[in-house]
């Protein structure tokens, strides 16, 4: 069936899932339904304590067995353990038929492969998977689909009942013998751990692993003790190395700063950026490069930002810091210096469902006025992929990319035209993973285009020096030097679906074929 | 021309291409590896080809290790290990078989 | 007849390893107005037959939209350079700068091999300019000479790494060392109505230094530099665009030159003061240098 982007959904996926496709990206707006509630087994008794000796125990007591979901999240990012660790003991035990619902999954999690192979682990639900995961998953090695969502979409998935999450593991910077975790402190402090409330909140039995075990209370808690079952304190739970990085230089790149100053041009020429505008960017060079120009352009012009929201870096702290922003919402952070921020009292920590989620009464990502995002692919319609790699093999995460472009006013996507041979502007996205009518702009080295559906945009920039190109024009001028890709060969077989913020189907990832030269 | 003698040209930078070419008995053996097999494979075998033919070649083992080079740098490649394999560096034939 | 192109805009001029695919494929984006495609220095000396292929084919298929392709040819003692020529008028190439220049034979010699090249492969007679590079003392003192050596020859530039090496001193960043080079050269350039070309700033943390680099030598009278980083590139479009009141001013003078010579009327007056005729030349710069930077909008 051909969804609101006009992909095929194969009728058997549909039929699999229970699914429908995607209708557009407010098709849900509305929808009644009731939340779903986790099994809850109560601690009464102050002679027992929560503090178990190993993940193995851990395991045994939370009464593991084949085909439970096994909740993850992802604030340690490649210096992440814990997936490693449990899976290990999961594997150890001869359980099969694994569901991991993790916020995401990277490289750190290569060593899980062997685990998908035998079948311990049978389903991935994540924002997105890296490394040889993403390989196992794209040759077709997970036996049930993998389903990539977005932050938000996680969130609406585990709420509305749609996941149930058996077991969560909740890796915790600091943790009390009675549960309580906090992002903050230890070895490896990552700041906040907005991904895993509603693990906290929606997971049957929630197990919190630490390597720094502090007096009770660990207040104020992220996780309350309320909600966790068992505390194992480990030797290390991540590599503060691969955590949270020391800022990054600002880049020098040329081409990334040309891209930046374009972004950050057409910012200041859209009525939004005005005293009291709200803003997100990413963790790329350029998107960190246009937060320290429009700062500037903030300061010379005297314009205040109300709130920032993200994933944070030092750029956008600093912001907090010279006192140019009122606030920052932190879903997470990605350097030392916004891990310090944290500690400033107009620095907020919200959870993924505050920030994201479709499905509640309302998300930040709905009060944005922009969002600088990046891109795998963009193609003429403005639909984005950020998961599958041009080759076929899934390799990104959704991330808040969804969430975001839905909410904000002006979701403006910074990708250079070319990366290596492969034109990042083309005719038909190799997977659509955020909606063309969520994106307004696409920036790029050679360009800029506007959604055509902007009008108003394209009115307001009329008069403005910049290199506006149509998006026909961006493929055109791509393929007029890389030449027109092929199309990339896929077998029958779907690995995975990418899930829409409301959980229809935007697209299915379907096994990769073996390439073969057309004229053997 | 004929290859007597195995020669390499080009990086494995990103952009670049590395071609190497040895002696061979069974017409042109063609091995490619990619980083944009999926897209661009057949483009590549093109220019290869293509080359080879404008430089009257016909008998060689030709690898090329991409790293998404355009066509103008896998020719520049395929031609640099030629000209080397033949010890030819002066008076080469601009805009003839080098075109 | 001159070759209409020897007196193109050229207030930035890009230094490119010609053996790098990932620089020359699309350079022009960043808007330099040469780029100068080297074979020389920045290839290993093993490489250099490799970087001719890669020279060519780019020449030939990639379109640099508008930017000038110079290219640097090994110095005339290395058993290089004949080939280089060859291999870049063949491809295509607009100018041909030479290394080390210190005599007029030099020029002479460079001038016969792209004009035998030119024949060879059937590129019209006269259509590839040539640029001299100052490296040395002896070619700072032989630099009027050298400008006065070709009828292809379009300018000079300064190279002020093996100069300074030639002077036995360094460069310092005051630009103390480079005075007498400078002064001698814009001189010479002017007095042979070809244009001149400062060397390259190569510290790429201090942007500072090299504004105050840019602007000097634009007071000077230099029409451009050389440059090593497309991060330059502003910087020196910015301090070579005529201000606001220099082209309205520019402007007024044209206009009223030309409309008073219609009359036949050779008193010309400005905002009330009489100017001279002297100043036509001047202003007519002007507004063609504003034209080029893309900031008059004017009718003239």
């Amino acid at each position: 069936m051909i969804n609101a982007v006009g992909r095929d959904i194969p009728e058997e996926v549909l039929k699999a899932t229970g699914k429908e496709v995607f209708q557009g990206v407010h098709y849900k707006d509305g929808y009644t339904y009731k939340k779903d509630g986790p099994v809850t087994r109560c601690v009464s008794d102050n002679k027992k304590s929560k503090l178990v000796d190993s993940i193995y125990d851990v395991l045994i007591k939370c009464n593991i067995k084949d085909g439970m979901t096994l909740g993850f999240h992802h604030h340690f990012r490649e210096g992440d353990y814990i997936v490693n660790m449990v899976m290990e003991e999961v594997h150890r035990l001869g359980i099969k038929d694994i569901t991991i619902c993790a916020s995401s999954l990277g490289k750190a999690h290569d060593p899980i492969v062997p685990y998908i192979e035998d079948g311990t682990i049978t389903n991935i639900q994540s924002s997105g998977v890296r490394g040889k995961i993403g390989k196992a998953i794209s040759s077709g090695k997970l036996k049930g689909l993998a389903i990539m969502r977005s932050h938000g979409g996680r969130v609406r998935a585990i709420e509305s009942g749609e996941t149930r999450i058996d077991i969560a593991f909740i890796g915790a910077p600091t943790c009390d013998d009675y549960g309580n975790c906090r992002g903050i402190g230890g070895k490896s402090n990552c700041g906040v751990l907005s991904y895993a409330l509603v693990d906290g909140d929606y997971a049957d039995q929630v197990v919190a692993i630490t390597d720094c075990l502090v007096p009770f209370p660990n207040f104020p808690a992220h996780i309350s003790m309320t909600k966790v079952d068992y505390v194992v304190v480990a030797d290390a739970i991540g590599n503060p190395d691969k955590i949270a990085t020391g800022a990054a230089k600002p880049t020098t790149d040329m081409r990334k700063l040309m891209m930046a100053d374009y972004c950050t041009q057409f910012v200041v020429n859209t009525p939004y950026f005005k005293d009291g505008f709200s803003y997100q960017t990413g963790v790329g060079g350029a998107s960190i490069a246009s937060t320290i120009s429009l700062a500037r352009i903030m300061k010379e012009r005297n314009i205040r930002m109300r709130f920032g929201v993200g994933g944070l870096t030092k750029p956008m702290c600093d912001l907090l810091a010279n006192d140019q922003v009122d606030c920052l919402l932190d879903t997470q952070d990605f350097d030392l210096d916004a891990v310090e921020s944290v500690k400033d009292l107009k620095h907020f920590r919200i959870s993924a469902g505050e920030y994201a989620n479709p499905f509640n009464k309302g998300a930040v990502v709905n009060k944005l006025d922009f969002v600088i995002l990046a891109a795998l692919e963009v193609d003429v319609n403005f639909n984005c992929n950020v998961v599958v790699g041009s080759d076929g093999e899934i390799t990104g995460a959704q991330g808040g990319h969804p969430d975001t472009a839905a909410g904000a006013k002006c979701a403006i996507v910074i990708v250079p035209l070319l990366q290596g041979r492969i034109p990042a502007v083309c005719t038909e996205v190799t997977a659509v993973t955020t909606p063309g009518e969520s994106i307004d702009v696409v920036v790029t080295d050679y360009g800029i285009a506007i959604n055509p559906k902007r009008q108003d945009l394209i009115d307001c920039m009329k008069g403005v020096d910049l290199p506006f190109k149509t998006i026909e024009e961006l493929r055109d001028i791509a393929y007029s030097i890389v030449g027109e890709p092929e199309r990339v060969e896929f077998d029958d077989k779907v690995v995975g679906i990418i899930e829409s913020r409301d959980g229809t189907i935007l697209d299915v990832v379907r096994k990769v074929k073996e390439y073969t030269f057309t004229d053997n | 021309m004929e290859i007597v003698q195995p020669a390499m040209a080009g990086t494995l930078e990103s952009s670049d291409c590395q071609v190497t070419v040895e002696p061979g008995d069974d017409g042109i053996e063609f091995n490619l590896e990619s980083v944009v097999i999926n897209q661009y494979g057949n483009q590549i075998k093109k220019v290869v080809m293509e080359t080879l033919k404008n430089m009257e070649v016909s008998q060689v083992k030709i690898s090329v290790i991409d790293k998404g080079a355009l066509d103008c740098t896998i020719k520049a490649r395929v031609e640099g290990a030629l000209f080397r394999s033949a010890g030819q560096f002066d008076n080469l034939p601009w805009g003839g078989a080098v075109r | 007849m001159m070759n209409p192109e020897k007196k193109r805009l050229r207030r930035t001029m890009m230094f490119l390893n010609a053996q790098k695919p990932g620089l020359i494929k699309d350079p022009y984006i960043y808007k330099p107005d040469s780029i100068m495609l080297d074979l020389e220095d920045a290839v290993a000396e093993n490489q250099k037959d490799a970087a001719r292929f890669s020279l060519y084919h780019a020449l030939r298929e990639i379109n640099y939209h508008g930017c000038e392709r110079v290219v640097r040819i090994n110095a005339l003692d290395t058993p290089y350079w004949k080939e280089d020529i060859r291999c870049a008028v063949a491809g295509g190439c607009d100018s041909i700068r030479i290394p080390k220049t210190e005599r007029t034979e030099d020029v002479k010699l460079v001038e016969e091999a792209v004009a035998a090249a030119e024949k060879e492969f059937h590129i019209p007679e006269g259509r590839t300019l040539i640029m001299a590079a100052i490296e040395s003392a002896r070619g700072v003192m032989k630099v009027l000479d050298i400008c006065e050596s070709s009828e292809r020859l379009f300018g000079i530039a300064l190279s002020g790494g093996d100069y300074t090496k030639d002077l036995q001193t360094h460069i310092t960043g005051t630009g103390v060392e480079l005075m007498g080079a400078r002064q001698n050269m814009i001189i010479a350039a002017r007095a042979a109505g070809v244009q001149c070309f400062d060397t390259v700033y190569t510290n790429l943390n201090d942007m500072e230094g090299f504004r105050k680099e840019v602007e000097s030598i634009h007071l000077m009278g230099f029409d451009g530099k050389s440059i090593i980083n497309p991060r330059q590139i502003r910087i020196v479009h910015e301090i070579f665009t005529p201000t606001f009141k220099d082209i309205i001013f520019a402007e007024k003078v044209v206009k009223e030159i030309d409309d008073k010579k219609a009359k036949g009327i050779g008193v010309f007056t400005v905002d009330g003061k009489m100017i001279d005729i002297a100043f036509y030349d001047g202003a007519v710069r002007t507004i063609y240098m504003a034209k080029a930077a893309g900031v008059y909008k004017g009718d003239l």
